[in-house]
């Protein structure tokens, strides 16, 4: 292990986790340009490195991504990646009020120790974690989905019934195109490029984008206003304080990043939700989320970050990508020549671990890098004219929507997702449930469909779905999330929503 | 800079028709799936080659949906010059025009080239009841239906060969589809299914996790030397899913043979051979001048169970 430390620190994987952090960064700042694209588009360059220098600097530029999209989630409301999806629940309110600064750094404070929970779990602990990854079947995911679309609950901040309807136009956005259980064409009115779905990443830059960018336009006021004070440096005093005064919510948000980027097709969004779900839940003032809760955006940003970390393990143990990138990741492992399973930590531990210790620089490295490349993202939004400002977000939205595929179609579904999301919001209806149902809605159809099929091989279909431990546990947390935000309180909620 | 752009635009139409050249510049090659799955890695294993082989670069990406339909119903779109090239699955590309409007025709994809297929297996986890194919077919004969065969998509090749080992051992298996073969393979391993139709790759990637039971080639894999083939077990049966190189119908012929001896010549390479076979691919070599003999072979071999399928 010492030999691995070493291999990790040499001058060329120091220098290549340093610029796969900063690129990262930058990559995952822009909306569109996901952690997912980075990877792929770098991969053909690890190729002529050695096997773990090619890993070190993928591992990095994916940390640094998903880190990224912090930045325009708090700056401009807008996740530059999936997984930042709860980071802007709190982290533009904060920007809103003047603490933008304060928001990156503790985005930036917050990602960093997830990251490293993620990166130790991996190193110390992956063959008996992965296991977590296997026992999570189509029922669990199922239950996991619904749990998620609970969330909405949470989120919709009192207005319950206007979230239940965004959560509805979510789901049923998810059901277009050709189902992946059962192939059915659906609602595609005859368009075969909407036979693969509405593509999330336009679908999410579009409703939280592009209605910030018509609300720029429409309104005399600054986007963010500056003040006198503004410039005041990184508050990292501030910012660590309220660090360790939540410390209990770091650690809890960085465990359920690492067990959820352990369980396949989850991924950093859902795992950003739960965490902030679970903070809000066990707030001592839950009504402050929503509303720049520093809470919201320390639990988001570890819990992103943890995926990291957790979704190696069952790539390199199982041979099962844990999250999208870690799929690019695993295709290029194979390319290298490596055999990911159990047998690589005792066969090729050097590289494992060589890598894992590449992933722990990379995230200590972030720290320095995410707080410089934050402060200068904030400057740069605040001080920039709104007249400049909005051309230049739109420019980045069209660019990032088409990137993905060189899609002109999806440029298209942006817009189109773009304004009528801005209808919705003003009738109170927000981009989060929205997002939420489409993102949820075919893991809970999968989920769904294949548990009613084993079901019913088995001869069971009640014990499938009911049955089961986990799944019962996944429920007992949906029921608990959904009381604590006062659903079942029907007086408590006419309350909130008038 | 922008002279030499122009220089290149303008001898692309050049390029069309003296094939001698070909290819003069970088090659756009479109996946019609996620990163990370066998049509990405093999492509990546061509790319290692590909500027030996021809002087110029071949850059990747990825069009994904719809089981790959989303990215052939577009092939049409592109120019046939030869310089937007697409990977292309069997039975993929014959089985979704036959059963459902997917935007596209199996005519439509005219493949240069089909350099390899992953054979179907037949994969159980490590600790499963079923030594042998033969305790799994008991198994589905005394319980009809309670056997779940796990695989990746609806009307895909794993979807295919799970109807045909149906018909041919003569028993009632519940196909349970997947979104891919990574969680298809992931159910295998949690137990969640009683086995996965899948391909050799999967078995190799999940190495001790499993036990293969059948592979679906003519004779015993060096990487699998115990796994008997469905043919010595009393099955006439080799399948898997094929994988090509398509142009956009309408590229020239002289392109066409061009680009088929390209990746001709990246198969004959020991090193690439010795790289696909230990990941468990075995490679065909489908040239473009038997093209169209081979498809007219495969759309017969599967109408049987296309029927099948169409019944559900």
């Amino acid at each position: 292990m010492l030999d691995a430390l070493l291999s990790a620190l040499s001058l060329e994987n120091l220098l290549l986790a340093f610029l796969g952090v900063i690129g990262g960064t930058i990559i995952g700042a822009l909306p569109g340009l996901s952690a997912t694209m980075a990877v792929a588009v770098l991969v053909p360059f690890t190729f002529t490195m050695d096997p773990s220098s090619g890993l070190i600097v993928l591992g990095a530029i994916y940390t640094g991504a998903i880190y990224g999209g912090a930045y325009s989630a708090i700056l401009v409301n807008t996740p530059g990646t999936p997984a930042a999806i709860a980071t802007s629940m709190d982290g533009f309110p904060m920007a809103k009020r003047g603490d933008g600064d304060l928001a990156v750094t503790l985005s930036c404070l917050g990602s960093v120790a997830g990251g490293i929970v993620g990166a130790l779990a991996l190193l110390f602990l992956a063959p008996p974690l992965s296991q977590i990854a296997l026992s999570f079947g189509p029922v669990e995911y199922f239950w996991l989905a619904i749990f998620g679309l609970s969330l909405i609950a949470t989120l919709s901040r009192g207005a319950t019934l206007l979230g239940l309807i965004g959560g509805g136009i979510g789901l049923l956005l998810s059901c277009v195109g050709s189902a992946v259980v059962g192939g059915d064409v659906r609602y595609t009115f005859g368009l075969t490029s909407l036979l693969g779905g509405i593509p999330v990443i336009p679908a999410l830059i579009g409703l939280y984008c592009v209605p910030v960018l018509i609300d720029m336009v429409i309104r005399p006021e600054a986007h963010l206003e500056r003040r006198a004070e503004q410039m005041r440096g990184f508050r990292l005093t501030e910012a660590l304080s309220l660090m360790w005064r939540s410390k209990f919510n770091v650690i809890r948000s960085a465990m359920i990043g690492t067990g959820v980027g352990i369980i396949p097709a989850a991924g950093g969004s859902v795992a950003g939700l739960v965490a902030y779900s679970e903070a809000r839940r066990t707030a001592k003032t839950p009504e402050q989320f929503g509303k720049g809760a520093h809470d919201g955006v320390i639990a988001s940003e570890a819990s992103n970050s943890a995926t990291v970390g957790g979704g190696f393990i069952p790539t390199l143990v199982l041979g099962i990508p844990g999250t999208p990138p870690d799929a690019i990741i695993l295709g290029a492992l194979l390319v290298q020549g490596i055999r990911t399973g159990p047998q690589l930590f005792t066969q090729q531990a050097d590289i494992v671990f060589t890598f894992t210790f590449g992933l722990l620089i990379a995230t200590l490295l972030m720290l320095p890098t995410g707080l410089i490349i934050g402060r200068y993202a904030y400057r740069l939004i605040v001080s920039v004219p709104k007249t400049a400002l909005a051309p230049a977000i739109a420019f980045l939205t069209i660019v990032g929507s088409f990137a993905i595929e060189a899609n002109t179609f999806h440029v298209l579904i942006m817009v189109s997702l773009g304004i009528i999301g801005w209808l919705l919001a003003r009738i109170g209806i927000e981009a989060s449930p929205i997002v939420l149902g489409l993102i949820l809605g075919p893991i809970a159809e999968a989920g769904f469909v294949q548990g009613w099929l084993i079901g019913g091989a088995q001869g069971d279909r009640f014990g499938m779905f009911f049955g089961q431990p986990i799944s019962l546990a996944i429920m007992a947390l949906t029921v608990l999330t959904l009381a604590s935000s006062g659903v079942f309180k029907r007086k408590t909620r006419l309350e909130c929503s008038t | 800079m922008t002279t030499a752009f122009a220089a290149v635009s303008l001898s692309l139409a050049a390029s069309a028709l003296h094939a001698d050249d070909y290819p003069s510049k970088a090659i756009d090659y479109i996946i019609p799936y996620n990163p990370g799955g066998e049509s990405d890695v093999t492509a990546r294993f061509q790319e290692k080659f590909w500027s030996d082989v021809t002087g110029q670069d071949v850059v990747i990406s990825y069009k994904p949906g719809a089981g790959g339909a989303t990215a052939w119903s577009q092939l049409g779109g592109f120019d046939a010059d030869g310089y937007t090239i697409m990977n292309v699955n069997f039975p993929h590309a014959i089985l979704q025009p036959s059963i459902k409007d997917v935007g596209y025709q199996t005519g439509d994809v005219t493949p240069v080239y089909v350099f390899h297929y992953t054979p179907d297996a037949i994969v159980v986890r490590a600790d499963s009841p079923y030594q042998t194919l033969q305790d799994l077919i008991n198994f589905a004969t005394e319980n009809p239906g309670a056997l779940t065969f796990g695989g990746s998509g609806t009307n895909s090749a794993n979807h295919l060969a799970a109807v045909r080992f149906g018909q041919m051992a003569d028993v009632k298996v519940t196909y349970v589809p997947f979104g891919g073969s990574a969680p298809a393979m992931a159910a295998v391993l949690g137990g969640q299914i009683g086995a996965g139709m899948t391909y050799t790759t999967q078995g190799v990637k999940a190495g001790d996790q499993v036990r293969v039971l059948a592979i679906a080639t003519e004779e015993r894999l060096d990487i699998f030397p115990d796994v008997p083939t469905f043919k010595e077990l009393g099955f006439d049966y080799v399948a898997g899913a094929y994988r090509g190189v398509t142009v956009p119908a309408g590229t020239p012929d002289d392109v066409r043979n061009a680009l088929s001896v390209v990746i001709a010549q990246i198969n004959d390479i020991p090193e690439f051979q010795a790289q696909m076979q230990e990941n468990g691919y075995v490679l065909v070599d489908v040239p473009n001048s038997e093209m169209g003999a081979w498809i007219a072979e495969r759309q017969a071999d599967y109408a049987s169970g296309i029927e099948t399928l169409k019944g559900n």
